[in-house]
């Protein structure tokens, strides 16, 4: 298949990016999004022009470096209706026609700061899970698996939260910009556990202080975030989060500035 | 260890300012401000019952409590609770709404938005419609200044003189439908910003939050249209 695609160009940080379009041929259905970017790179070179940058890693879905906005879509999510909610990598190119248009841009917040192109620095992200984002259980050998017993409900809600790969695909759907959804899934995983109860106070204050010190906009329950995630992260996270941070500040819990 | 500082009995400023924080003074001021519009609306049905039942009704509120309190304490304790709500509300709006634009200068080329409704879209500009329709009514109905009645007529012929003009009816049934939209996404976010929301409850709360929405738009706007229409005289 032909494509056309209007791809996001910035060289750096510091100067003003612009859409630039390229025609892709040949194009197998078969081809990650990605690998069809691979596609366009390998043309870019040839033609001795710099070609796109983009974050990938494990292109399986699963380590959350990949991520862009497809047709104003992150990940393209939300699109494709006979498509599961995805990553970038896990996106084929067989959910597109011949001869479509597509636009792809960067993730857009004040917190990620364009690296390059395509690719955004993302550890605003890395430094919220720094702010509480821990338990303080000592490792070693793991445990008996039966010493501690978690209620079904309680690990259930705890694996789904975890599931979150930290793509930020919430933050760049969401119209306020806000990490609330990504912050929350880590709350709520570590919050449920019994290993997560010592710190479970000052992690959501300390988590919500960074996330706003980042420069991340408010959470006014919009719901892009969640049809937008790759792991079909819920809203009721960010409802466990309010309700942990209210007790957390009537039980006195105070960020650490 | 958690490190609480119960000593610590003050929200210090960094509390305050959190984002949540705000969202939490947003859905408490945005509940009081509710429940008097619940009291307000069933008032207003009053007007069914004719000029006397109403405007005795007007005279009540400015005697409850009484002889306990002197006169209109209860009515200016309302008064207070409410401006409070109003102020409180607003700031937190203004406050979230510029920390969003500050979160995202550059916008998109293309964009899509498959998740957000009508209403959770319109939560900003429809306040701003409600703010600005508040202090009309206030105008209109409470001082009187800005009603054809004038102020020294009594407050059913106040409600009738004005209702009886389109424009007036037109302007109450825009700033309604705001509020309602307003409400509709309001009830959902204050239950998710107060921590009571989960899987098992979101369709049952949205459900609830349609519903109510619906309930206080129609009772609200049943008095005037029925003015209008000739239906109450
Ligand atoms: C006067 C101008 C007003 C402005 C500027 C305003 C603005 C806002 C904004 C921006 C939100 C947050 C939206 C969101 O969470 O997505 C909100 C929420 C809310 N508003 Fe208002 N509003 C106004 C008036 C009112 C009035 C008169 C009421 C009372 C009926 C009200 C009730 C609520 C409720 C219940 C919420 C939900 C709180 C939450 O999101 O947690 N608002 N308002
Ligand atoms: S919550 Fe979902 S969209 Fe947000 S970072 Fe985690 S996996 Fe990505
Ligand atoms: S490259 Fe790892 S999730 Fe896409």
């Amino acid at each position: 298949m032909n494509l056309k695609l209007r791809v996001w160009r910035q060289r750096s940080a510091a100067e003003k990016g612009k859409m630039v379009t390229y025609q892709v041929t040949d194009v197998s259905p078969d081809m990650s999004f990605l690998e069809m970017l691979d596609v366009l790179n390998e043309q870019l070179i040839l033609d001795g022009e710099d070609p796109v940058s983009f974050d990938h890693d494990c292109r399986e879905g699963i380590c959350g470096s990949c991520g862009v906005m497809i047709n104003g879509r992150a990940h393209g999510n939300g699109l494709f209706d006979d498509h599961p909610q995805t990553t970038t990598c896990q996106l084929h190119m067989r959910s597109f026609k011949d001869g479509d248009t597509i636009d792809i841009e960067p993730w857009r917040a004040t917190a990620f700061p364009v690296i390059k192109d395509l690719a955004v620095d993302r550890s605003a992200l890395d430094r919220i899970i720094q702010s509480g984002g821990y338990i303080s259980a000592p490792t070693g050998t793991a445990p008996e698996a039966h010493s501690i017993l978690v209620a079904k409900k309680d690990s259930d809600a705890a694996f789904d939260a975890a599931t979150c790969i930290g793509c930020g695909a919430c933050v760049a759907a969401c119209p306020n910009a806000s990490s609330m959804l990504f912050t929350s899934s880590k709350v709520v995983h570590l919050g449920l556990m019994p290993q997560g109860q010592p710190e479970r106070n000052d992690r959501v204050v300390n988590m919500i202080h960074q996330q706003d010190l980042e420069g991340f906009g408010g959470c006014t329950n919009i719901g892009e975030c969640s049809a937008s995630c790759p792991k079909g992260i819920s809203m009721e996270n960010i409802s466990r989060l309010n309700h942990d941070l209210l007790g957390a500040l009537r039980a006195g819990a105070r960020p650490k500035s | 260890m958690t490190v609480t500082h119960s000593g610590q009995r003050r929200t210090p400023k960094a509390a305050k300012t959190s984002s949540v924080f705000k969202k939490v003074v947003m859905a408490v001021s945005g509940i009081i401000l509710v429940l008097y519009l619940i009291a307000h609306m069933v008032g207003n049905l009053k007007l069914f019952a004719g000029a006397e039942t109403f405007n005795g009704y007007s005279e009540w509120i400015r005697r409850i409590g009484e002889p306990a309190v002197p006169g209109q304490t209860v009515l200016w304790i309302i008064r207070v609770v409410l401006l409070a709500a109003v102020v409180a509300h607003i700031w937190a709006a203004i406050s979230l709404w510029r920390q969003a634009k500050r979160a995202r200068p550059q916008q998109y080329v293309a964009r899509k938005q498959v998740a957000q409704s009508y209403a959770s879209r319109t939560m900003r500009w429809g306040g701003v419609i409600l703010g600005l329709f508040v202090v009309y009514h206030l105008l209109d109905l409470t001082f009187g200044v800005a009603n054809p009645a004038g102020h020294d007529a009594t407050p059913y012929d106040r409600a009738i003189a004005g209702f009886s003009n389109p424009i007036v009816v037109g302007v109450y049934v825009v700033a309604l439908l705001a509020l309602g939209f307003h409400l509709r996404h309001g009830v959902w976010s204050a239950t998710q910003t107060l921590g009571q929301s989960n899987k098992t409850r979101e369709r049952t709360v949205n459900a609830f939050a349609t519903v109510f929405a619906v309930v206080l738009t129609a009772g609200f706007l049943i008095p005037p249209l029925s003015v209008l229409v000739g239906i109450i005289e």
